[in-house]
Parts: structure tokens; C-alpha cells; sequence
């Protein structure tokens, strides 16, 4: 507080509205959004390597595509636990208000649904068609659905596929594009919330999106990998790396521009907000999202493109960076959701969030919401192989 | 001297006749609803042709809490939640505001503040409710459309459509809006609809003892509310910079006052 003046209206008495104590939003909220920048960030990869050609992801690409829909087949999840009455959710498809960002998500989601799984039975197609043939009784009938009872795997067919890949993925992109900003949008169109109220909220979204996908398919890869006994393909990881370099370096300076422009600008509600990040958010904000899961992952990113390293040590040091970038992208939602609302609306104080263990939105509900993913993904790769000798590495080419 | 079985038949033949009475069509209502806001009562309601306003005359209000039990009352709003409440103010010379709303002010405002140090300069009390926006923001979130706005100017939410996303909540800039832990929908102050509906004023309009709450139709020239509005005293509204046009005006509200 500089003045007298100032201080009249900001940050006294510690004033909270009576019906701003609870925050309405928390945990399921903050897996939402983590969970469709999963999705997307690992459908970037993919699209990398079947629109724009970047060979080097070969062995990672398919598994991008499965990794993806695992994911976004559990996007909805936590917002049917987060619902008042999860039993009127069609109330969002059937009677959506045209006025509301939030309408939006069934339609996105669902189009985002259909897109990705057609890329995947299209890039799958010659291996399900093989599948089919060698397999018998349930498995023979599930190739033969997800094959649409077609074998023809002549040439001009699979160029036919390749053509149809290519522009499914063409408007993946912004699809996938849409489906995360938008969801940065959801916060970012809130006048009321000014953390939240910045047309870089979308923006930031998208980036961190990036970022965690990426990051999940290479410490994904690299476990999966390991847990096999398999060779792990360096050129594939290097590329990633690079890329996840360029989208963090986005990331993060987005993130502190609005951090800085809050304090620069001393607009509107700065107080509040410089109080908060100082404050409730003292050590979720810039201890742990920027120290330590921003910083470290910086000079680690640095020093893996500056030096030259041994083949073990980077891929090491590429699963430790993609675990800690992994967790500084669910704090930054953390602190987003759940920060964003520490804040009363009356701009004279802040409320505490409590996480509890049981309860829908609980944090057990939390690890059993990310770990359904994952078993979406094992069931998912008894039925499409994550990897065949043709694309397990470059070097099979 | 009556014996058992007349006994029983005059009591059989009163108790249908008192029955009687109080089914038999008596060409009227039985419940006289008294007229509190002109030209509702005894007319079609044209529902595109009205406007209402609401004032809060924060000089008037004594912080005595009986508005908010009243709307406690009137809608058995659950404890720890608030369609209404009235906040203390307390300014003191150093231009420190100290707020507090204990209990949303349902047992009233029966003692001074003991934990300020400086000397006060100005202590005041603003009840709070919803600002009925003529932009609503709340309206423009609803994903499902269960929160709307009513011909006649009123925000309203149909509890049987709300799908208790909370959107709306963070969208309020005046956080009158919360979740109901029983119908797990969301709920808020809707200016006593149904009252208005019949002509009668909103609950807390009624009780207010010193006419800090006032409540009336625009169309009515006569009405209180009429005259402040189109007379010279400054009024303002909440949060004018949100852009959401408020229907809830306050008379003598402190700039400090969010």
C-alpha cells in the first residue's frame, strides 16, 4: 500500500463476500483443462509427423494418436463429477444458450472426438487389416468393424488413406487448437475474476497445452520403453525435446508477461492480485510453478540443447524435465482455477481452499479420474499396437 | 336428556356441515392480498410492459438484519449461504476501511466493533442483493439457458434446467449467487418474483423498518421509487465499470463502497 488513498479501497480488513468463502470450482476443474491440454499437446506431435513431415517422430506418432484419445475419452469425466445434476448434462447438447462459452464444449468435443478417432483407424488401417487376418471369433469381429469391413490395402488405396490423413489431421489442428483455447476462453471471458479476465488466457492455455502433451508423450515413451526392455529412439527424442523447448519458452514467457503487465500496468485490481500471487499463492505460484517447475526445466532444456551428452544421460534428463513440466502445468491450472478464486469479488480479501480426500471432487476421485486414462490406453493397445517393427524406430526405416 | 345415537348424529351432521363450509364456493377469495404495489392486483399482468426498480437507501439503514431474516424465512435458505445480506462499514480517519458481515448480518448489528484501533470517522451499513443487470452477465454464461431474463426485467433461474455448473456464479460480479446443498442448483435473490407477481412488495421490502428498501414500478409515477429516480439526488450503482447496468440503484452509497 503506497497511500492512504490506496489502501481506502484495497486489502483491510480481510473482507470476504458471504458467498465467496466456498470456492465452487476445484479440483475436477483443474483436471479439465490439464486433461484436454494433455489430449492436445500429444496430438500436436502427431500431427508434426503426419502433416508437416518431421520424420523423426515416427516412433512416437501412432502412440501420440492412442495417448490422445485414452485422454479425451475422459475429458468430460471431471465435469460430470464436478455438476451440480451430472444427470442433466445433455441439457448442454439439447438446449445449449448461444451466448454462453460454455455451451460450446459438447459440440467441440464431440467433433474433437470423431476427427481424432478417424485419424486413428485411418493411420491403423493396414495393420488392423493384417490383425483381422490372422485373428479369430471376438477379436476377428472387432477388426472387422473398426476395418469397416474393407482389406483392400492396394496401393491407391493406401494413398487414398494417406490423402485422407492428411486432411484429417489439417483439421485437427484446429480443432485441437479450438478445443483448448476455448477452454482457456471459459476463464479468460470472466469480467468478474481479474485474474482470470486477460485475453492471453487462451493463449497461455494453449501453450502450456503443448507443453504437457508433449511432455507426457516423452516421459510415456521413455517409461513404456524402459518397462519393455526396448531400445529407445534418440533422434525421436531429441526432436521432441526441441520442440518442447520452443513451445515452454512460449509458455513461460506468456505466463510472466501477464504476471508483469498486472504489475506494470497498476490497473483495475492490481493490489488484489499482486496480494494473491504474493500472498495465498506465495508458494504454489512462484515457489513451485516458477522456481521450480519453471526454472529447473529451463537451464535442464538449456544445457541438454547447449552441450553434447551421452545418449543415457539425455534421455534421463528428458523424463525428468518432462515429470517436472508435467507437474508445473497442473500447478499453473492449480493456481489459475483455484487461485483465481481465492479472490473475493469484493476486493478486500482472500478465501482458503481445503482439498478433501473423499467426495466427488476429492483428491481420490482426482487419481482415480487419471488413472482411467491410462487404462483406456493399455485396453486401447491390446487392440491397435503402440509399436510394430516397422515404426519402432527411425532406424527400421 | 340426548341419548348416545343422537349424540353421535349431531356430531356426524356438524362435522359434515362444517365441512361443508369450507369447501362450498363463498363467491370470493377467502385470503385478502393486500395491494402493495399499484395496478398489479385485479388486472392481466402484461408482462412486456413493466419495469421495476429497486433502491437501497444506504443513509436509512440501521443494520438491524430483519431483511435478512426475513428472506431467510420466506425461502429457507440454508445456513452459510446468502440471497441477501447487509455489510458494516467502518471508516476511520486514516481513510482505513474496516468491512465485516458476520453471519451475512442475520442477528444484526447489536454491537460496536471493538477490534479497530483508530478514532472513526464513518461507520455505515449496505445491504446487498441482486443487481438484477439489465446486461447480465450471469445470463450470458448459462450454458443450458436455465438463468434468464424475464420480459418484465427480472434474472431468474429455472431450478428444474440448472445443471449446477457454477458458471454463473463466477461470472456475478456482486457474488449473489451460490449453490443450493439441497437441490445442488444454483440460487440467488430474485426480488421476491412471485410477491411481485400478486402485487405484494419483496419480503425484505416489507420488513424493512426504516424504508431503506424500496421497491416499485416504473410505470407508476406515483411510486416512490418514480420519483427518487427521476428527481435530482445522486445515485449510483455497483461495479459500473463491469458494463452490466444494474436495476438496483443505492442512494448515499460511499465511493468505497464495492
Amino acid at each position: 500500500m503506497d497511500s492512504a488513498h490506496s489502501s481506502a479501497v484495497m486489502l483491510v480488513s480481510n473482507f470476504v463476500f458471504p458467498n465467496d468463502l466456498h470456492v465452487h470450482w476445484s479440483m475436477m476443474i483443474v483436471l479439465y483443462p490439464y486433461i484436454t491440454g494433455l489430449v492436445d499437446g500429444a496430438f500436436i506431435i502427431a500431427a508434426l509427423y503426419y502433416l508437416f513431415d518431421i520424420k523423426s517422430l515416427r516412433p512416437v506418432a501412432r502412440f501420440s494418436l492412442l495417448f490422445a484419445l485414452a485422454f479425451l475419452c475422459c475429458a468430460t469425466l471431471p465435469l460430470l463429477l464436478h455438476l451440480g445434476r451430472p444427470e442433466r448434462n445433455l441439457n448442454m447438447l439439447l438446449t445449449p444458450s448461444p451466448s454462453s462459452a460454455m455451451a460450446g464444449f459438447g459440440y467441440i468435443y464431440a467433433v474433437s472426438m470423431g476427427v481424432l478417432t478417424f485419424i486413428v483407424l485411418f493411420v491403423y488401417r493396414p495393420d488392423l487389416v493384417e490383425l483381422r487376418a490372422t485373428s479369430k471369433g471376438l477379436r476377428h469381429l472387432i477388426y472387422r468393424t473398426l476395418t469397416f469391413d474393407s482389406i483392400d490395402l492396394s496401393p491407391s488405396a493406401l494413398e487414398l488413406d494417406r490423402k485422407i490423413i492428411r486432411f484429417l489431421v489439417g483439421i485437427g489442428i484446429p480443432i485441437a487448437v479450438v478445443l483448448h483455447g476455448y477452454v482457456g476462453f471459459i476463464f479468460g471471458g470472466v469480467k468478474a475474476n481479474p485474474t482470470w479476465s486477460t485475453p492471453l488466457m487462451p493463449v497461455i492455455f494453449l501453450f502450456s497445452a503443448c507443453v504437457s502433451g508433449i511432455s507426457a508423450i516423452i516421459l510415456a515413451y521413455i517409461v513404456i520403453r524402459k518397462f519393455k526392455g526396448r531400445s529407445i529412439d534418440h533422434g525421436c527424442i531429441k526432436t521432441c525435446i526441441k520442440i518442447l523447448t520452443l513451445f515452454f519458452i512460449m509458455a513461460f514467457a506468456f505466463e510472466m508477461l501477464e504476471v508483469f503487465s498486472h504489475s506494470y500496468l497498476k490497473s483495475g485490481y492490481h493490489h488484489m492480485v499482486e496480494g494473491l500471487l504474493n500472498g495465498p499463492l506465495a508458494a504454489s505460484f512462484w515457489l513451485w510453478q516458477v522456481k521450480i517447475c519453471s526454472v529447473i526445466p529451463l537451464l535442464l532444456l538449456g544445457a541438454m540443447g547447449f552441450f553434447h551428452m551421452e545418449r543415457y544421460l539425455y534421455n534421463f534428463l528428458a523424463a525428468i524435465v518432462s515429470a517436472i513440466l508435467l507437474l508445473q502445468v497442473l500447478i499453473m491450472r492449480w493456481n489459475v482455477v483455484i487461485g483465481g478464486q481465492l479472490m473475493s469479488k469484493s476486493a478486500r480479501g482472500y478465501t482458503e481452499f481445503h482439498p478433501e480426500w473423499l467426495g466427488k471432487e476429492g483428491i481420490l476421485s482426482v487419481i482415480l479420474v487419471m488413472a482411467i486414462p491410462f487404462i483406456i490406453l493399455f485396453v486401447l493397445g491390446r487392440i491397435f499396437p503402440l509399436w510394430t517393427p516397422d515404426n519402432e524406430t527411425n532406424d527400421h526405416k | 336428556m340426548i341419548n348416545r345415537r343422537s349424540f353421535i348424529k349431531n356430531v356426524l351432521n356438524g362435522t359434515i356441515a362444517g365441512s361443508l363450509y369450507l369447501v362450498w364456493p363463498m363467491g370470493g377469495s377467502s385470503l385478502e392480498i393486500p395491494e402493495q404495489i399499484p395496478g398489479i392486483q385485479g388486472k392481466d399482468y402484461d408482462i412486456l410492459h413493466q419495469e421495476f426498480a429497486f433502491i437501497v437507501d444506504i443513509t436509512q439503514c440501521i443494520g438491524c438484519g430483519s431483511c435478512c431474516v426475513a428472506d431467510k424465512r420466506e425461502y429457507h435458505v440454508p445456513d452459510g449461504h446468502y440471497r441477501t445480506w447487509v455489510e458494516r462499514y467502518v471508516k476511520g480517519f486514516s481513510d482505513e476501511i474496516y468491512v465485516d458481515c458476520p453471519n451475512g448480518g442475520l442477528d444484526g448489528y447489536q454491537h460496536p466493533r471493538t477490534d479497530i484501533d483508530e478514532k472513526t470517522r464513518d461507520t455505515f451499513f449496505v445491504p446487498k442483493l441482486c443487481n438484477m443487470c439489465k446486461e447480465a452477465p450471469c445470463v450470458q454464461v448459462c450454458p443450458v439457458g436455465a438463468t434468464f431474463k424475464s420480459p418484465d426485467g427480472f434474472v431468474l433461474v429455472d431450478e428444474k434446467r440448472c445443471v449446477g455448473c457454477a458458471y454463473c456464479i463466477q461470472a456475478c460480479p456482486y457474488s449473489v449467487r451460490f449453490i443450493n446443498p439441497h437441490t445442488r442448483v444454483v440460487e440467488k435473490c430474485t426480488w421476491c418474483y412471485q410477491r411481485v407477481r400478486k402485487g405484494l412488495l419483496p419480503a425484505c421490502v416489507q420488513v424493512c423498518p426504516t424504508g431503506a428498501r424500496k421497491f416499485g414500478s416504473m410505470k407508476d409515477e406515483t411510486s416512490e421509487v418514480y420519483e427518487i429516480l427521476k428527481g435530482p439526488g445522486v445515485l449510483t450503482v455497483l461495479r459500473k465499470e463491469m458494463g452490466t447496468f444494474p436495476a438496483l440503484y443505492y442512494k448515499g452509497a460511499r465511493r468505497e463502497v464495492i
